[in-house]
């Protein structure tokens, strides 16, 4: 049981990886001035939710599953991601906003935010790939 | 060696000649000489300068010193002068001896001419001119200030140099004559340096002579100086030029004839600021000798050269740091000669250039006069080359100024060293002692302490000025004009921890499409821009040769086009620095297809109309209709040019107008929840074509509608409908919309709580309701259109939403609250000249704006109505005149390596009639390393206008309470930033710079307006819009809004009065805004940008009255007045007079009203006190102390 916890945890966090990259690119794409502010948040915007649900779902399941540990270190950055989502002003398209994106240094704080993001699936995926093949060890 | 009599004038005209010269050759020495001599003058002027105290008197001690010096140097310099000889020497010997004769002089002059100076000072040190004089003579710098001065009037070399020198001519002249004998014996040494510019300095020792000069001289603002000596020298030029070519001897005489003359030109020009000398330029050619000393001197210092070299082509051209203003004038004088005597280019110039050759601008001095100088002269004419070589080495350079100025602060005050250092010899020294002219008084005015709850006077009487930046005079000329482009700070910080410390924001102020009256269009088929960065020439890029010049944005070299050596103005070939494009800091591009994504658009204008029974009562449509009929023939446009209607209230309606039908056609579309189009070509038509069909409709519309009970607003399909409409061309939707849009797509509801309206606590709803409106105008600027925004409500119709349509597509926003056509007369009024401009304007669409800025600087927020495409390119589908921009900068990279800092803005935008076009303004200013300069460039509008565009953003995005938080913090902590570094007074009381004096009552006007205030009732809609003005206003509208100008106006007279298009209008001063200041006997005139307010007191004069209101006494004035009456009296004529000045002074014609002193609409008025107290803010001086309080913290 325990490892089908992990190796989905595993899945779910390639996919976070994938999916902070995938961010990462598209801001520095806009950085660069390869794409405009109006299809570079059209495109995150996109991503925002299914990111929240992917990494609440594992916070969720490691919860469960009574991986303190692991659900602690999820945790905050679980949280993070929801207070983003539930703090957007109602008049912004979301997220990452076309308007402000190049105002106050937004753009350098998302890409720094995404950065951090991809650090910590980094090592929650070694994390999961460690108690996935000892798991799988002790089955 | 000299006569003595004609010695003097000749020994002072050679000195100046002689200065650049020396410098010239020194280049080479350039360490040694200037680091003796000039060093110590620099300092002595920038203490002069900077510290207001005791100029004149540090000056001269410093200056006896500086002498002593310089005299000394003078021998161990000389070396460096005997190299410049040789050339010079040859012509002077043409020349002759005695005033004539300046081939001896050359040789030995620039020695003996140091000397001189010292003698002269250390004798003439009793007098304030002599003063003056020194820190020109001394520094190499003083070279510079008088080649930049020299520049722009001058066609004469000699002259030009004398300009500049012109103050310290005038010093010198003035102790020359004194010290005649002493002057005599340097004289002889001295006279060296050119035949023309003896011929100058004739005229300026002419000049000198006369009275008027010498008081010229001893006005404190070298301006005066500067201007007057430009002028004496083109005088002297012009007249000299002749002479000066042939007879040196006689020259003297001429010279005084001469001069005669020209001091009295002279003085009236002393009078006038540097402008007149951009005016007198023509001269310029003669400035061969000048062009020399620049030369060198801008290789020296580099940096400036560049600028000089572009702007002494021009008359205008701008001098740049001492060095550089030498430089100049070397290549102007080299111009003039060349002109003059010879036209021959000189090719030599840039091998001298490069090489150094100051020996060559030497001969090229005295080229002018002599025969044999010519031919060096001719080189020299080429100087534009040599300036080229110079600007490099400026750039690169300012380390060795520095080295140089160094060894001289050591003596001096150890504060100047950071000057030096900073300057690098080009931009400061020049500037500051030859360039003297304004920041001489300037600065030191700027920084001086200003205890600011002792002065209870600190609004002057007049309109507050743009800070002029501390550039040479040259570059001073060229450089943007305020009203287009003004920086916070006009002396940039050199790294960001000093921006930091100065807790002054940076940013830039943009009033880019601003109506010009004059601008310089330029059709070229080829734009010569920067291959890496794409900044476009302009009159601060420095030309290495002929054929390169480097960016001075990213500092690439770039190559020099084939087209771009010819000049279409001169018709000349091989002067690039004189095309048009490096004369002017705001040009306008003809932009080829390149610049095209499509062809041109046409002009597209659609009218979206609210009919609902709201919009019917207001009446604001009969008003409109009227408009547009009298303006239909006056939109810009072409023969293309195309129009539409869409009108709304629970359903759509469009107006098929195609030619051919006998009368305009209505569609109606009812279902709002999927908009489409019933006939998509027939919409849009022609204005030519159906102009019949759409007067008719214009026309029939006010009566179309006066039945309805329809009392629902679709505004959202009706804008779902316009884009579809609008995108296939792009172009301008108009919005008429009385209430709060209540059906389909993008609906509101109510959020204003009207109990909260005066709530001292946070107001909420500051932000849009809903995307839909955002998204839509990111929509439309897609597609090139943008959404003008026209809200004429009297309840509350949720601005903070429906403005997003006009914010992101780079429309405009007007608000008329309580409007109605009868009961509101005032407003209807507005509505009407509102519509007026609003349709006859220039309009540039599908416009993009890229600004860009030196190296090491970033743009990190924008302000404005726009969208940002990417990092630097804001897409404006439509820009008009009106519109303002902000910017907010961060300095990422140290600005140690660079003296000056460059921002260009670029705006490509279709004019109406189909041509696109670029226009582009360059601002260039000073990089400084203390805190105390940059204090002293702190340019208060600027600064609250661009904390009044933060604390919008900050109201919005987190609350009303942090921005007015913001605003305070900004006062205390610029304030005690102040007062514990730069100013070393008492701190228990509270000290402003000059420069800031007015910053308090600034911020204390913004908390007070209607956007920030709180604990005064305001309509969450009026909040809102005068938040969006503030965004989108460009300064001069902003500044007049925050702090409206009040003047007394029932005691008009002519004294200082201006004459405008021969009607005389008065200048009444400026009074504070304070209730104390307003009498019962007085009336008074309040100018808040878009309306005017007449107060009459209560026992006003009747007199008054009768005479310019028209009514027999006050009791008889009606309650609501909104005009003037035409009265054959003279009061009534001032009064007028003003007013209409006052009006012709912006584009959007304010409302009159004349509020009687019982009348309940003085509210309106008082609350534009600022100064005083109510019942929800403190009084200015409460909040003085309060900010006191803070800042001892």
């Amino acid at each position: 049981m325990e490892s089908v916890v992990f190796i989905f945890s595993l899945i779910d966090c390639c996919a976070l990886i994938f999916l902070s990259v995938y961010f990462i690119i598209t801001l520095s794409d806009l950085e660069c001035d390869y794409i405009n502010a109006r299809s570079c948040c059209s495109k995150l915007n996109k991503w925002v939710i299914p990111e929240l649900i992917g990494h609440t779902v594992v916070t969720v399941l490691m919860l469960i599953s009574l991986h303190w540990f692991i659900f602690l270190l999820n945790f905050p950055v679980a949280t993070w991601n929801i207070y983003r989502y539930i703090m957007v002003p109602s008049g912004n398209m979301g997220v990452f906003d076309p308007t402000e994106i190049h105002n106050r240094g937004q753009l350098k704080s998302h890409m720094k935010e995404a950065m951090i993001k991809l650090g910590f699936h980094l090592l929650c995926f070694f994390m999961y790939l460690y108690s996935m093949i000892l798991a799988l060890i002790n089955d | 060696m000299l006569e003595e009599e004609a010695g003097p004038v000749q020994h002072q005209m050679q000195f100046f000649t002689g200065y650049p010269q020396n410098y010239g050759a020194p280049s080479g020495h350039y360490a040694q000489v200037p680091s003796k001599a000039i060093p110590s003058q620099v300092d002595n002027q920038y203490g002069g300068g900077y510290y207001s105290t005791g100029y004149s008197v540090p000056a001269q001690s410093v200056l006896t010193p500086s002498v002593g010096s310089n005299l000394l140097n003078t021998q161990g310099s000389q070396q460096s002068y005997s190299k410049v000889p040789p050339h010079p020497v040859e012509s002077a010997e043409g020349l002759g001896q005695g005033a004539i004769s300046s081939t001896s002089y050359l040789r030995t002059n620039t020695p003996q001419s140091y000397s001189a100076f010292g003698s002269h000072y250390s004798t003439s040190v009793s007098s304030s001119v002599a003063s003056q004089g020194f820190p020109l003579n001394s520094g190499h710098y003083a070279m510079p200030m008088v080649s930049s001065a020299a520049y722009p009037s001058l066609s004469y070399p000699s002259m030009a140099t004398a300009s500049p020198y012109g103050q310290v001519f005038t010093s010198q002249s003035l102790p020359a004559i004194g010290q005649f004998k002493e002057t005599n014996a340097f004289s002889g040494q001295s006279t060296v340096v050119s035949h023309s510019l003896q011929q100058v300095p004739m005229g300026y020792s002419s000049t000198s002579w006369s009275t008027s000069d010498v008081q010229s001289a001893q006005d404190s603002l070298s301006r005066n100086h500067t201007g007057s000596l430009a002028k004496a020298s083109n005088q002297t030029s012009t007249v000299g030029g002749v002479d000066s070519s042939h007879l040196v001897s006689q020259n003297v005489r001429f010279i005084k004839s001469g001069v005669g003359s020209s001091v009295s030109s002279a003085v009236t020009s002393s009078e006038r600021t540097p402008v007149d000398h951009s005016a007198q330029p023509g001269p310029v050619p003669s400035v061969t000798k000048p062009s020399e000393s620049l030369l060198q001197e801008g290789m020296q210092y580099g940096g400036y050269v560049n600028n000089q070299a572009s702007s002494t082509p021009a008359p205008l051209s701008s001098s740049s740091g001492d060095e550089e203003e030498d430089e100049e004038d070397e290549e102007a004088a080299i111009d003039s000669s060349s002109t003059t005597s010879s036209a021959s280019p000189v090719p030599n110039n840039y091998d001298a250039l490069e090489g150094g050759g100051f020996p060559e601008t030497r001969s090229i001095t005295s080229s002018p006069a002599p025969a044999p100088s010519v031919p060096p002269t001719s080189k020299t004419s080429k100087p534009f080359g040599y300036g080229y070589p110079a600007l490099q080495p400026g750039y690169q350079n300012s380390a060795p100024p520095t080295s140089a100025m160094q060894p001289t602060n050591p003596g001096h005050h150890s504060g100047f060293q950071q000057y030096s250092q900073q300057y690098p010899g080009m931009n400061q020294l020049s500037s500051s002692l030859g360039g003297l002219n304004l920041q001489h008084s300037q600065q030191p005015e700027s920084l001086r302490p200003v205890n600011l709850i002792q002065d209870r006077n600190i609004l002057p009487i007049t309109p507050v000025p743009a800070p002029v930046p501390n550039l040479n005079s040259d570059l001073r000329k060229l450089n943007c004009s305020p009203d287009s482009f003004r920086c916070t700070l006009t002396n940039i910080p050199q790294t960001q921890t000093l921006l930091n410390k100065a807790k002054l924001p940076l940013g830039l102020l943009l009033h880019p499409f601003r109506d010009l009256t004059q601008l310089p269009v330029i059709t070229s088929s080829t734009i010569v821009r920067c291959r890496s960065c794409r900044t476009y020439i302009n009159p601060f890029v420095s030309f290495i040769d002929q054929r390169r010049w480097k960016c001075n944005l990213c500092y690439r070299v770039n190559d020099v086009p084939e087209e771009f050596m010819y000049n279409p103005l001169t018709r000349s070939y091989g002067e690039p620095h004189k095309r048009p494009e490096v004369q002017n800091s705001t040009v306008e591009f003809i932009a080829s297809s390149d610049y095209m994504l499509r062809p041109p658009q046409p002009a597209v204008y659609l009218f979206v109309l609210d009919v609902s029974h709201n919009a019917v009562e207001a009446g604001y449509l009969t008003v409109l209709c009227q408009s547009l009929l009298e303006n239909l023939d006056k939109l810009p446009g072409d023969s293309r040019t195309r129009i539409g209607f869409i009108t709304f209230d629970s359903t759509v309606q469009f107006y098929n107008l195609q030619e051919g039908l006998s009368q305009p056609q209505m569609l109606i579309v009812s279902d709002i929840d999927d908009v489409f189009l019933p006939t998509p070509d027939s919409l849009l038509v022609n204005l030519h074509e159906s102009k019949e069909l759409i007067k008719d409709l214009l026309n029939a519309l006010p009566n179309m509608f006066t039945n309805t009970r329809e009392t629902h607003s679709a505004l959202g399909p009706a804008l779902q409908a316009a884009f579809k409409l609008m995108s296939p061309t792009g172009g301008r939707i108009s919005v008429f919309q009385t209430q709060l849009p209540s059906l389909g797509a993008g609906l509101l509801h109510s959020r204003e709580d009207p109990n909260q309206r005066s709530s001292m606590k946070g107001v909420q709803h500051l932000g849009p309701a809903t995307d839909f409106y955002k998204k839509l105008a990111l929509d439309c600027s897609g597609q090139q259109t943008a959404v003008d925004l026209f809200l004429l409500s009297s309840q509350y119709a949720d601005l903070a939403s429906l403005a997003c349509m006009s914010k992101y597509s780079a429309g405009c926003i007007y608000y008329y609250p309580s409007f109605h056509h009868t009961h509101n007369s005032a407003q209807a009024e507005k509505l009407q000249k509102d519509l007026k401009r609003y349709l006859t304007r220039k309009i540039g669409f599908e416009a993009v704006m890229r600004i860009r800025c030196t190296k090491g600087l970033s743009i990190h927020t924008f302000h404005g109505n726009f969208f940002v495409r990417s990092t630097d390119l804001l897409s404006l589908a439509n820009v008009n005149p009106d519109a303002g921009f902000a910017v907010q900068m961060s300095i990422e990279e140290s600005l140690t390596d660079t003296s000056l800092v460059c921002f260009q803005t670029a705006l490509l935008y279709t004019s109406s009639k189909g041509e696109r076009r670029i226009r582009v303004h360059t601002l260039c200013l000073p990089v400084v390393s203390s805190l105390a300069d940059v204090y002293a460039g702190a340019d208060v509008q600027a600064v609250i206008c661009l904390l009044a565009n933060m604390a919008v953003d900050r109201s919005v995005s987190s609350s009303l309470s942090d921005a007015r938080d913001a605003l305070v913090n900004a006062v205390v902590d610029s304030l005690s930033a102040y007062m514990s570094t730069v100013s070393n007074l008492q701190q228990s009381t509270l000290i402003a710079p000059n420069s800031l004096k007015l910053f308090p009552l600034y911020v204390l006007a913004l908390l007070k307006q209607k956007a920030f205030r709180t604990g005064t009732s305001t309509r969450l809609d009026d909040r809102v819009y005068a938040m969006c003005q503030m965004k989108s206003q460009p300064l001069i509208h902003l500044m007049k809004m925050i702090h409206p100008n009040l003047y007394r106006i029932d005691r008009l007279t002519d004294e200082g009065a201006i004459h405008v298009n021969d009607k005389v209008v008065p200048q009444p001063p400026l009074q504070k805004l304070s209730a104390e200041k307003l009498t019962r006997e007085g009336v008074f005139l309040m100018d808040c940008g878009s309306i005017f307010y007449i107060w009459i007191g209560k026992s006003c004069d009747n007199n008054f009255i009768k005479d310019v209101l028209g009514y027999p006494n006050y009791a008889a004035v009606p309650q609501k007045l909104t005009q003037l009456p035409e009265l054959d009296t003279l009061s009534s004529e001032r009064t007028r007079s003003f007013i209409s000045w006052l009006r012709d002074s912006r584009p959007l014609n304010p409302v009159l009203q004349v509020i009687k002193d019982e009348s309940p609409a003085k509210t309106d008025f008082f609350q534009h006190l600022i100064e005083d107290r109510t019942e929800a803010a403190f009084s200015y001086y409460e909040y003085l102390l309060q900010i006191q309080q803070q800042t001892c913290k």
